[in-house]
């Protein structure tokens, strides 16, 4: 908006891990099993229950921290976070305030295929609180404690952010990299990865930030979008009448597309933070972090930047690519035996296979679908063997069956036929049949012709080459008018 | 053979020996209970018939020759902020009443793995949180040597039940003395254990960083083999227990001696803030380690210790707060009245007692913005203040005596009406708790009233072993400590 003011965003993203269990206790951390079966003492926060660390979620969040170049706390420790709400039955949330696991660091992320950064402030674990059920019906509230202790990783970024835009972009490529570390399911849907934003605006060129307000209860890309629009246009036209922006934290409503105030400045929370005395500091040694240094893969952006550098694809497909590992490693696999044609291969992954994993409802990993056959394939269609339409028909067959391309080629019939006295024949024929439309063609209706060679395609069961029965189909109609 | 007067450890030979059974055991101690409990109060749940059943079970399995396990057939009761599985355990909270828990703590299942018999559940301040047992919201347990008086707390009816010889043994718990308070009160010998080393996991918590669970028996060898049972790691369930080093390990089969032990007697605990009989009894208890058995007894100070209450009450207060803050009424425990627009406020308001109430008020100021700097992290630099303190205290000496209350026990409602002296009487058990050290009381004599003194023993972490070699000799010396064999 070229207003004068400029929008200014900080994102606080939480994020489950997908650990095995819970953050303090044995408890499977699954989503969608029945209400309060996967709960233990820990869990309800009952009387004299404790919680123990999951060194599996210290380890999921530093990956998390070295991945966004973060630094690693060698010696971290927990923090009880005070407030009572009935989801959360020990009523405070652990958690960590003082000392952080990670600080300091950066996120690379893309807008059309541009590298732009965002500053990350600190990572840090904490349990999730569990689930208030409403039933309208009777007018009764149930508790679900199924969620209680599910880790979480709270990303808390610098407002670096200026357009929704790149909130949204940077909030995607945050979970592209949670999905490329494999420390969480990421989904939005599921609410295993959700949003509160931090909006303010000021006049350009101003260097102080304005009042900022915090919108909560954001789970969906879009709606972080669609919230930040609302709230920079909300507080535009606060300032353009002259008006004061108070500090409040704010409610999105998506369906409505409004916000409500939840808490003044005035009514800020008092947490009354203390280190959880039943969980002792604990240490990630530098050999630790070293080890998972060496597990951090290349990250989604700067791969989708390389398959633009290197292999000529536009933003939007590399970053398709780049984004879902099964793809980016199949694609590097294919490319590796076949270097001339990544985009073509691209094509095909994004294009038909996506296609048919969706009809399917199935992931590439799940398919019979290799590298090595996909190369095989573009090739058949390059050399001729096979139509482009028949290369269609050839992947259905290769994705769900353990053959060769060949073979169902050989199979389906589908050998390109290029022998030019077969397709004379084939053309002779279809000119007989369809007078009508040769006296179109002569009349000068040149597209008559198109309409002629589908005929041929057609009657050879998809199976000539179309190039050469064009060439073939030019030179008899000519020949006729002659 | 009145088995209820015996030891553990004598019962456990006769066992042995198949000279009594556990059916006979338990139904002697059931009937000392029967006979003294309408006056003393110790109780808050018994568990007659299950105790029955696990006697027989335990004769059965006696009888078939199989090996007696370490606590088989020898009752026991638990004071009741420890969770015991679908057994009633209510802190002595009427917030908690009717709470059965789903789990066992980790000393029960120790217990129970052991073969001991749970007599029942036994009273306590509520929450743990008081020197008199009188904050129970259920009952006031009295004192076995005097019924007028106070058996101490928050372990009292702990205290009470085994020197009046309801029990052999029980465990209360520890935060700023309320073992070894009680135990003193009481004339028994009551163990606050090095921070780590009993698992807290199912102990109902009042302030995580000092609670411990600790034993009480009548001889030296109950205590040490009780706590040799309980103690240990528990990773699983508690990230602030650990195993107990070799060190800390007693040997009841060595002859107990002193000889040579550095005592230090910190100077600051014989002021005018403690009675002079009490601090005349553990000064004659040190010259009698001394003379009789070769101890080495060393003046010495700890100059923080003046601050330790404060500190102590600021920390523990701080974790109550946030300890009791789930104490709401909607998932377990009492239920709010019915009909209250807030059912919530209303559960608290009528389901915490004041002294509960005090702490979670204070608790909750010293954490809040504004106050957090100048009280809590304060609190916590005098805390480390003073553990420095007793470690270059300990390179001088092996363990520190003193006396383990400042007075012999009160009359009943003598102290309600003043807090502040209730937490006084906190001044000298306070500061080892702060320090995460063992600390021991030892009964060591009576006043000109008749009220048992109690000393305290104060080692280095981990330091168990020693403090039981001490505690022996002395017993040793003495002749062993009185019970209360009365009919009351």
């Amino acid at each position: 908006m070229s207003d004068g003011y400029e929008t200014v965003i900080g994102l606080e993203i939480h994020a489950e891990l997908s650990t095995e269990s819970k953050i303090f206790c044995g408890c499977q951390n699954a989503f969608g099993a029945a209400p309060n079966t996967l709960c233990c003492p820990v869990c309800t926060g009952l009387p004299g229950a404790l919680p123990v660390l999951n060194a599996q979620v210290v380890e999921y969040a530093v990956k998390m921290g070295l991945a966004l170049g973060c630094h690693i706390n060698t010696l971290s420790w927990m923090d009880r976070k005070h407030y009572f709400y009935p989801d959360l039955p020990k009523a405070y949330q652990i958690s960590q305030n003082d000392r952080p696991l990670c600080e300091t660091g950066q996120l690379q992320y893309l807008v059309g295929g541009q590298p732009r950064h965002l500053g990350i402030t600190r990572i840090h674990i904490e349990e999730d609180a569990g689930k208030l059920l409403h039933d309208a019906a009777t007018d009764t509230t149930l508790i679900d404690y199924n969620r209680c202790g599910v880790p979480l990783i709270e990303i808390v970024t610098e407002p670096d952010l200026r357009s929704a835009d790149e909130a949204k972009a940077a909030m995607e490529e945050i979970t592209r990299i949670l999905l490329a570390l494999g420390i969480s399911d990421a989904r939005m849907q599921e609410g295993s990865i959700r949003a509160d934003v931090n909006v303010s605006v000021r006049p350009k060129g101003q260097a102080a930030y304005g009042v900022r307000n915090e919108l909560k209860n954001i789970n969906s890309f879009g709606a972080v979008h669609r919230a930040i629009v609302h709230e920079a246009a909300r507080q535009r036209q606060i300032l353009a009448k002259g008006g004061v922006i108070g500090q409040e934290t704010r409610r999105w409503n998506d369906l409505e597309k409004t916000s409500v105030v939840l808490r003044t400045k005035e009514e800020t929370h008092d947490y009354r933070f203390f280190p959880e005395p039943d969980l002792p500091p604990f240490e990630v040694p530098e050999k630790t972090i070293m080890a998972l240094s060496a597990q951090i893969p290349e990250l989604p952006a700067t791969k989708t930047l390389r398959y633009q550098q290197a292999y000529a694809l536009p933003p939007d497909d590399a970053l398709l690519l780049a984004g879902r590992k099964p793809f980016a490693d199949f694609f590097e696999a294919a490319v590796a035996l076949r270097k001339a044609a990544p985009r073509q291969l691209a094509n095909w992954l994004l294009g038909d296979v996506s296609k048919l994993l969706n009809e399917h409802r199935a992931e590439l990993g799940d398919t019979r679908l290799t590298p090595d056959k996909l190369v095989t394939l573009v090739e058949a269609i390059d050399a001729g063997t096979i139509s482009g339409t028949a290369g269609k028909q050839v992947l259905e067959h290769i994705i769900s069956k353990d053959t060769s391309v060949e073979t169902a080629i050989e199979m389906l019939g589908l050998k390109q036929v290029s022998d030019a006295e077969t397709l004379n024949t084939l053309v002779n024929s279809v000119i007989r049949e369809n007078p009508a439309a040769v006296a179109d063609w002569r009349a000068g209706k040149k597209q008559a012709q198109g309409f002629l060679l589908g005929r041929c395609i057609k009657a050879s069961g998809g199976r000539a080459n179309p190039q050469v029965t064009a060439s073939l189909l030019r030179q008899v109609l000519d020949d006729i008018c002659e | 053979m009145e088995l209820w007067k015996m030891s553990a450890t004598e019962l456990a030979a006769l066992l042995d020996t198949r000279q009594v059974t556990a059916t006979e055991v338990c139904a002697s101690f059931f009937a000392r209970i029967d006979e003294t409990e309408p006056k003393l109060d110790a109780f808050l749940h018994k568990t007659r018939e299950a105790a029955h059943r696990r006697a027989a079970e335990a004769d059965r399995r006696l009888a078939a020759g199989e090996a007696r396990r370490p606590l088989e057939g020898l009752p026991i009761g638990l004071k009741d902020n420890i969770c015991t599985r679908d057994i009633p355990t209510t802190c002595a909270s009427r917030i908690l009443e009717g709470f059965l828990p789903p789990y066992s703590a980790t000393v029960a299942e120790k217990l129970d793995a052991a073969g001991a018999i749970l007599l029942g559940k036994l009273n306590m301040d509520e929450f743990a949180m008081g020197s008199s047992c009188e904050n129970s919201y259920f009952k006031a347990t009295k004192n076995p040597w005097d019924l007028k008086r106070v058996p101490g707390g928050s372990s009292g009816g702990a205290a009470a039940a085994v020197a009046a010889g309801q029990l052999p043994w029980a465990l209360g718990s520890d935060t700023g003395g309320s073992v070894r308070g009680p135990a003193a009160f009481c004339g028994v010998l009551g163990l606050r254990p090095s921070y780590g080393a009993v698992s807290r996991c199912g102990l109902v918590a009042f302030a995580s960083s000092l609670d411990q669970i600790g034993p009480m028996a009548r001889t030296v060898d109950d205590l040490a083999l009780l706590f040799s049972v309980i103690c240990g790691a528990d990773k699983a369930r508690d990230a602030t227990s650990c195993a107990l080093p070799p060190e800390s390990a007693f040997d009841p089969a060595a002859e107990p001696s002193v000889k040579g032990m550095r005592l230090g007697l910190l100077k600051e605990y014989f002021t005018a803030a403690v009675d002079a009989s009490v601090r005349g009894a553990v000064e004659k208890a040190a010259r009698h380690l001394e003379q009789q058995a070769g101890a080495v007894v060393i003046e010495t100070s700890l100059p923080s210790t003046e601050h330790a209450l404060a500190a102590y009450y600021i920390i523990s207060s701080a974790e109550a707060s946030s300890n009791l803050a789930r104490y709401d009424g909607i998932q377990y425990g009492m239920a709010a009245p019915s009909g209250s627009t807030d059912p919530i406020t209303a559960a608290r308001s009528t389901g915490f007692g004041s002294e509960a109430k005090r702490r979670i008020l204070l608790g909750t100021q010293v954490l809040s913005s504004g106050y957090y700097e100048t009280t809590y992290k304060r609190a916590k630099l005098l805390q480390r203040q003073i553990a420095a303190e007793y470690k270059s205290v300990f390179e001088q000496c092996d363990l520190l005596l003193t006396p383990a209350m400042p007075s012999t026990a009160f009359r009943l409602g003598e102290k309600l009406a003043d807090p502040m002296w209730m937490l006084q009487s906190d001044i000298c058990t306070t500061p080892a708790s702060l320090a995460g050290l063992p600390a021991l009381s030892i009964p060591c004599g009576f006043s000109a009233q008749g009220l048992p003194i109690g000393m305290q023993a104060v080692g280095p972490r981990f330091s168990e072993g020693k403090l039981f070699m001490l505690a022996k000799a002395y017993e040793a010396l003495i002749g062993g400590f009185p019970m209360q064999e009365g009919p009351l």
